[in-house]
């Protein structure tokens, strides 16, 4: 490798960080759009399999990076892919919990909460498109997601078990 | 302040028990082990009903600021959460709690997917969760449109389109859609009311 994959690494996750309203959920496309098709990173495949072995392990979503981050430079990758993700987002978390109460009943707070709700929808239904876009290759995989849809809107199930339906019928189905 | 429809709100509990900056350490490490599929109903869970660090409402202040907040939501309340019990040193401490022992696995499993990732199996596996996960997320997005959708059509249902068209469809940056709506969407917000 000539030159070193760590510096766009951070930079991209750290400049994305910023902008992703509605947490991990809403950075997908971005992240897609970054690993898969800007820099070329990786495959289709393995970003999706990168989304779903971070759904399935603990802690929160925004691990998928620290696989992505692994998958372009190793432990180093890892490291830097997480803290850019996480580092600028967090001091700036710091900053604003200092102060943020003195602004309770603020309007431009209220107006800046209020206007946030509508885009990070947006972002977060673009994720959804993403990633069935590039998960649902088949009839059958596009039945797994609607069937979950549903069912993931009408009950309250925990997530493990139907991540364990879900790999199970991959496994015996037609993907 | 509102209460989102999400919030994990209910029940009166009396709060304030200050925690040290090993209990707060410990706590989130326990949080992030547990939680599967979001962390925040175990953090309310911890925070509120079994330590009586906050109130509901105190909690539901922080829970709306971390999500309002750019990244990753329990991180962000991670942070806003050891910071006021313990200043900065707090704050470390709880993202340190929160990030440890999920980053040690998924370093695991990383590792595993780069020698074995290109077996077939475990590629049907992965393929079936992402189809399950992908689903929902759609419930996800189903449930937050609800409220917005249903009550009347103001501004941020087409807020909410614009975002999706311009990230989903047109494919463009999210920095460039979100410098270009949310200006809008929170001067909505601010005639709005």
């Amino acid at each position: 490798m000539n030159q070193s994959p760590l510096i766009p690494l951070f930079g991209y996750f750290a400049l994305l960080s910023l902008f992703a309203v509605g947490g991990a959920n809403a950075a997908i496309p971005e992240m897609h759009r970054i690993a898969v098709e800007v820099m070329q990173w990786m495959s289709d495949r393995q970003f999706t399999d990168s989304f779903a072995i971070a759904q399935i392990s603990p802690g929160p979503n925004v691990i998928i990076v620290t696989l992505i981050g692994y998958h372009v430079a190793g432990l180093a990758g890892a490291a830097v892919a997480t803290i850019g993700m996480c580092g600028p987002t967090c001091v700036l978390a710091f900053v604003v919990a200092r102060t943020w109460d003195h602004f309770k009943e603020a309007r431009w707070r209220i107006a800046i909460q209020a206007g946030l709700v509508p885009v990070s929808l947006g972002l977060i239904a673009a994720s959804a498109f993403v990633l069935a876009r590039s998960a649902d290759h088949s009839i059958y995989a596009g039945l797994i997601t609607a069937v979950t849809a549903f069912v993931g809107f009408a009950t309250r199930i925990n997530p493990l078990w139907i991540f364990a339906a879900g790999g199970i019928l991959g496994l015996t189905g037609q993907l | 302040m509102s209460d989102s429809t999400d919030s994990p709100i209910r029940g009166p509990f009396p709060a304030r028990i200050r925690p040290s900056l090993y209990e707060l350490f410990r706590s989130f490490v326990i949080v992030s082990i547990s939680g599967f599929g979001g962390a925040l109903p175990w953090a309310r869970r911890m925070i509120v009903e079994q330590r009586r660090w906050m109130t509901a409402e105190e909690f539901n202040e922080a829970f709306a600021l971390s999500q309002f907040l750019p990244g990753p939501n329990v991180v962000n309340f991670s942070v806003v959460f050891g910071s006021r019990f313990g200043g900065a040193p707090g704050a470390a401490v709880a993202l340190a709690g929160l990030m440890g022992p999920p980053l040690i696995i998924v370093t695991v499993l990383a590792i595993l997917y780069a020698r074995y990732g290109e077996l077939e199996v475990l590629g049907r596996i992965l393929a079936g969760i992402t189809a399950a996960a992908t689903g929902l997320l759609i419930a996800v997005v189903a449930k937050m449109a609800a409220p917005l959708f249903l009550k009347r059509w103001d501004w941020a249902p087409i807020i909410a389109i614009a975002a999706f068209v311009g990230v989903a469809i047109m494919q463009w940056p999210l920095p460039l859609v979100f410098a270009g709506l949310a200006p809008v969407s929170i001067a909505l917000a601010w005639i709005k009311r």
